[in-house]
Parts: C-alpha cells; sequence; structure tokens
C-alpha cells in the first residue's frame, strides 16, 4: 500500500484533521491478521472516531483482499481487531464476490458496528494500438458512476442480511445518488472518485439531499433509509 | 492555492488539424502559477468522461490575467474539449504541482523539448529572457507536418535550433544531438526538458555525464491531479530496489530534479 502508515499519520495528519469539526474514520489495511490487529492497537489509542477495515484493496498485489473473499476470512480477521478496539468498527467489502450478503453477516456476527460497501471493483483496459493493459499492475479498482448500480444493488442486498448499519458508496457524485443509496438501505454514505472532478462534490451533495427532504416533505432523512419498495 | 473556476475562452485558435491553443480568462491561476505548473480540465458536465484532463500552461500574460494552453486531440476528452467555443466556460483547476522549473539562479540554459512536450517550456523560455538568461532552446519534431511554435520560442530564444528527425525541415536529427554539442560552446550551466520518456532518458543520462543541474517535466496518467489518488506514481532515484519509494508526479512534480526520479 502506498502511504506513509500510522507513525506519520497520527504525527502529521491527524492534528490537521482535528482542527476541522467532524469526525474522523480512519481506513486501515494490513497484509496477515498480526498486522490488522497491531495496527489497530495503536489506532485505538489516537484521537480518532472509528476504524474502517479495508478488506479489498485489489491495486496491491497480495493485499487485504484474501480476507475479504470469504465468510470465514472475514470473521476471522474482524473478531480479533474487535478484541483490541474499542472504537466504533467498519468493515469496508469488496464487491468482487458471489455472495456479499454472506460476507456482510460475517461482519456482523464478530461484532463490528457496521459495514461499508462497496470498494472498486477489479477492471482491466487494454490499449488497443499497443495490445497491452493501460495499467501498470495490468488491472486495478474500477471506481465512480460506472460502478454506482452494482453498488446500489449490493447496499440492497445486505441490508436484507444485517442489522447493522450500513455506510455506502460506489459512484456517488450528487443528492439523487446519495438517496438511490439510503433508499436500497444505506445510513450513511462516502464519495471517492466524485472528489477528483469536483472538490465541492460533498457540499454539492449535501444540498442535493436538502433539496429531496423539501420536495417530499422529508423532517428526518433516517425515514427513508431502506425504504425503496421492491416491484 | 489551486482555485477551480468556470474560465471564460476568449480566444480559440486552431495551430494543426489536430492541435488547439485556448486563451482563458483566469486571473487569480495566472497570478500563482509558475513556469512549469499545469491544470486540469473537466471537458463535460456529465460523468462521462469523468475525470478531468492534465494540460500544461503553454503561457501566462499576466497583464491581463490570461492564461494560455495547447493540446493535442487524443481521445474523447480532449475531442470535446477542441469543439468549445469562444465565449463558453472551461471548468478548470489550477495552478496544480509544486515542481516547477526554477532557473533563477542559472546563466547559460539550455531548454530541450520534443514533440507536443514543448508546450510547457515556452513560458520558462519566456521568463528566462526576461530576465537576462542566455537561453538556448532546443526543439525537436518527428518530421516537418509536425513543427510548430517556431517563430514564438525564436522570440524567447538567444539561440534556437529546431530538428526534425528526417530532417524535412531545420535540422536533421535530435535535439539533444545539437545540445550536447553546445555544452562547452555555450558553457551550459542548467538544462531543462519536456517531452516523450526516450528523449528524457537521454537527456537525464548526458547530464549525469557532464554533471550538470538538469529539470524535467514528467508525464504520468492522472486521475485527480491532487495528491490524493496517488495513481501517477514514479520511483525515486535514491529508492532501494526490494523497497521502492514514491513521488507523485502531481504534487512533487510535474518538474523533478533529474537526479531524484528513475524513469
Ligand atoms: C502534467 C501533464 C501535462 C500535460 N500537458 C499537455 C499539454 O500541454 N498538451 C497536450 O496536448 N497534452 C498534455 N498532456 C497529455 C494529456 O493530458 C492527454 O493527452 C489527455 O489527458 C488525453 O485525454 P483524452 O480524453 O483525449 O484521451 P483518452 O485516451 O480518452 O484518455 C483516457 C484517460 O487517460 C488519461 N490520459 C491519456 N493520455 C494521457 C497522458 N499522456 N498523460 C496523462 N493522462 C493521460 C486521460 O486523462 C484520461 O483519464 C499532459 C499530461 C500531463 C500528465
Ligand atoms: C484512487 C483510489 C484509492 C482508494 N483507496 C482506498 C483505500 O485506501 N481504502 C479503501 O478502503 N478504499 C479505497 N478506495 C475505494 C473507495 O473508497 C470507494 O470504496 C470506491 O472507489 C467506490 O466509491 P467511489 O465511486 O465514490 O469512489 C480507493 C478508490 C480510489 C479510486
Ligand atoms: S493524479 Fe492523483 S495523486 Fe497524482
Amino acid at each position: 500500500m502506498q502511504n506513509p502508515g500510522v507513525e506519520y499519520f497520527a504525527q502529521n495528519d491527524l492534528p490537521f484533521l482535528r482542527s476541522f469539526d467532524t469526525a474522523i474514520i480512519v481506513n486501515a489495511c494490513g497484509s496477515s491478521i498480526d498486522e490488522y490487529v497491531e495496527l489497530c492497537k495503536i489506532l485505538n489509542t489516537l484521537d480518532i472516531d472509528g476504524v474502517e477495515l479495508n478488506l479489498s484493496c485489489p491495486n496491491v498485489k497480495e493485499g487485504c483482499m484474501a480476507f475479504g473473499n470469504t465468510y470465514e476470512g472475514v470473521k476471522k480477521v474482524t473478531e480479533e481487531v474487535r478484541k483490541v478496539l474499542d472504537k466504533p468498527l467498519f468493515v469496508k467489502l469488496t464487491p468482487n464476490v458471489t455472495d456479499i450478503a454472506s460476507i456482510a453477516k460475517a461482519v456482523e456476527d464478530a461484532g463490528a458496528d457496521g459495514v461499508s460497501l462497496i470498494n472498486t471493483l477489479l477492471g482491466m483496459k487494454i490499449d488497443i494500438d499497443k495490445k497491452r493493459p493501460v495499467l501498470a499492475n495490468n488491472t486495478g479498482g474500477l471506481s465512480g458512476p460506472a460502478i454506482k448500480p452494482v453498488a446500489v444493488r449490493m447496499v440492497y442486498q445486505v441490508s436484507q442480511a444485517v442489522n447493522i448499519p450500513i455506510l455506502g458508496m460506489g459512484g456517488i457524485v450528487n443528492g439523487d445518488d446519495a438517496i438511490e443509496f439510503m433508499l436500497a438501505g444505506a445510513q450513511a454514505i462516502s464519495i471517492g472518485a466524485g472528489n477528483f472532478i469536483d472538490p465541492y462534490t460533498s457540499v454539492k451533495t449535501v444540498i442535493g439531499i436538502e433539496d429531496y427532504m423539501k420536495k417530499y416533505n422529508i423532517d428526518d432523512i433516517n425515514n427513508i433509509v431502506g425504504t425503496v419498495q421492491m416491484n | 492555492m489551486p482555485e477551480l473556476l468556470l474560465a471564460e475562452l476568449v480566444n480559440k485558435q486552431q495551430l494543426k488539424k489536430d492541435l488547439f491553443k485556448f486563451s482563458i480568462k483566469a486571473p487569480n491561476i495566472v497570478k500563482n502559477s509558475k513556469p512549469g505548473n499545469f491544470v486540469e480540465i473537466r471537458v463535460s458536465e456529465q460523468t462521462e468522461p469523468f475525470l478531468r484532463r492534465p494540460i500544461s500552461i503553454y503561457n501566462l500574460d499576466r497583464e491581463n490575467g490570461i492564461l494560455e494552453f495547447i493540446f493535442q486531440v487524443k481521445g474523447k476528452g480532449t475531442e470535446i474539449l477542441s469543439k468549445k467555443e469562444v465565449g463558453s466556460s472551461i471548468d478548470v483547476v489550477g495552478p496544480l504541482g509544486y515542481g516547477t522549473f526554477k532557473y533563477e539562479e542559472y546563466q547559460n540554459i539550455a531548454i530541450i523539448g520534443g514533440g507536443i512536450g514543448i508546450f510547457p517550456l515556452y513560458e520558462l523560455a519566456k521568463c528566462a529572457k526576461n530576465n537576462n538568461k542566455n537561453v538556448n532552446t532546443y526543439i525537436g519534431f518527428r518530421n516537418q507536418e509536425l513543427v510548430v511554435l517556431e517563430e514564438e520560442f525564436k522570440q524567447v530564444s538567444n539561440n534556437l535550433v529546431l530538428t526534425t528527425d528526417d530532417g524535412s525541415y531545420g535540422k536533421k536529427g535530435f535535439a539533444i544531438n545539437f545540445l550536447e554539442e553546445d555544452i562547452n560552446k555555450e558553457k551550459i550551466d542548467s538544462i531543462f526538458a519536456c517531452g516523450p520518456l526516450p528523449m528524457l532518458k537521454a537527456v537525464q543520462k548526458l547530464a549525469a555525464e557532464k554533471n550538470i543541474p538538469c529539470q524535467i517535466s514528467l508525464e504520468e496518467k492522472m486521475a485527480c491531479g491532487l495528491g490524493v489518488c496517488l495513481g501517477c506514481a514514479v520511483k525515486t532515484a535514491s529508492s532501494p530496489k526490494d523497497s521502492p519509494e514514491y513521488l507523485h508526479v502531481c504534487k512533487a512534480g510535474p518538474v523533478f530534479n533529474s537526479k531524484d526520479v528513475e524513469i
């Protein structure tokens, strides 16, 4: 994983992030169960509001994906981390699995406080002139609007399988997208790639959610969570 | 601080079949820009194409707050951009990149560029010339058809060498061959380069052999341009083989000391 590590984060990034009036949730990745546990022991001592375990990064060769693929793997790593972490614990899932609902169940069974989904879908692009993949790693994580329908479907499926809160993401760029995730069952949403095209995407998304609430006379946004009616 | 702006397209010029020069009104970006900076342009209000496209700054008209860039139509993004009309607005973020060309401490500078890599070198040459540097410019193209901006570069250089690979225009050969010949004669004390990778590698090597400070502007595929996605990584020259360390072209670059990066 290309990042400077937890000590650097604690010394340099955290004070800066703390200067804003918002919750800080740290996304944590390791390459073995021991590493996840060690990392979360440190995170437990920091001034942060929660941890999101990343069990699903496709851009690292022998990465976290191995843990995210099976019920047993997800349950095991989540249980071990739960033992050392008192802060709110979210576990983030990869969509590159056959049955997302059963994986989410593992998160709930292991005692996490919530489940995040989806991470990036594994993708590949080929340069047809060079007849080679465009990405140096050959394959890579696909994000943004292209993956939104998959994400919404998975959030819905997971919402049917677990009772813990869902943090939904995947292609959200405006309020309408956010509402879709909430109707599907997400209590909260997050935005990744959308920030790359417009630094104000999050602000615009909040405004868009408020517009929707006005339009349908909704006083509390929680009232719409999971209220999609199936055909 | 980079700024997000809907900038008016005040002038548009087609330099070649697939080459366009845009002039946009962006006073704050212009004020904060240095030679070597780039901007990221969102070509569509829709989400397709999704990501912004990185384009170098070609010229800064500080008096009028006009920023100029030149781009080649490559794929969907630049195609859409090329259809914008004068008076419409261009969605731009900039200036980007902390690594810019630093020429101030040198006197006899060599500027070398190839193909579409010459665009970011114009502002550098202009600034250096205005600051009484001896500017030796070497620009290379594959053939006569691709030659652009000869007059423009002549204006901002004390000495301009234009080459084509096939000799159909200017001098025959690679620009770097002529630079190499001039190093002693012109007492070249610094090299600034932008262009295709093979050229940059050759320049990097030449600078190392002659022990001349050298700055190169790199290109990488960029998703965010803001140092967030880590997609534009380049290996540092000092990092050990088994645990590579990276710098990010959009943030630490796009201009690097040629000794610092492995290209
Ligand atoms: C710092 C920097 C400065 C640049 N300055 C200029 C310039 O002044 N003039 C100019 O003509 N071109 C410049 N380029 C290259 C330009 O960004 C690409 O040609 C352009 O993004 C192609 O987009 P497209 O949609 O037309 O092509 P597509 O092939 O459809 O693009 C697909 C994706 O690949 C990315 N991409 C494709 N080629 C490149 C590339 N060479 N570099 C980075 N990303 C790429 C695009 O951003 C996009 O995300 C620069 C690139 C960088 C990194
Ligand atoms: C460049 C990039 C880097 C990412 N890094 C991480 C990461 O470190 N940890 C993680 O859990 N997810 C990571 N993701 C996944 C996103 O958080 C998100 O789950 C996914 O991209 C879908 O949402 P989006 O379409 O809003 O980006 C990354 C995504 C991108 C595009
Ligand atoms: S383009 Fe995202 S970090 Fe450089």
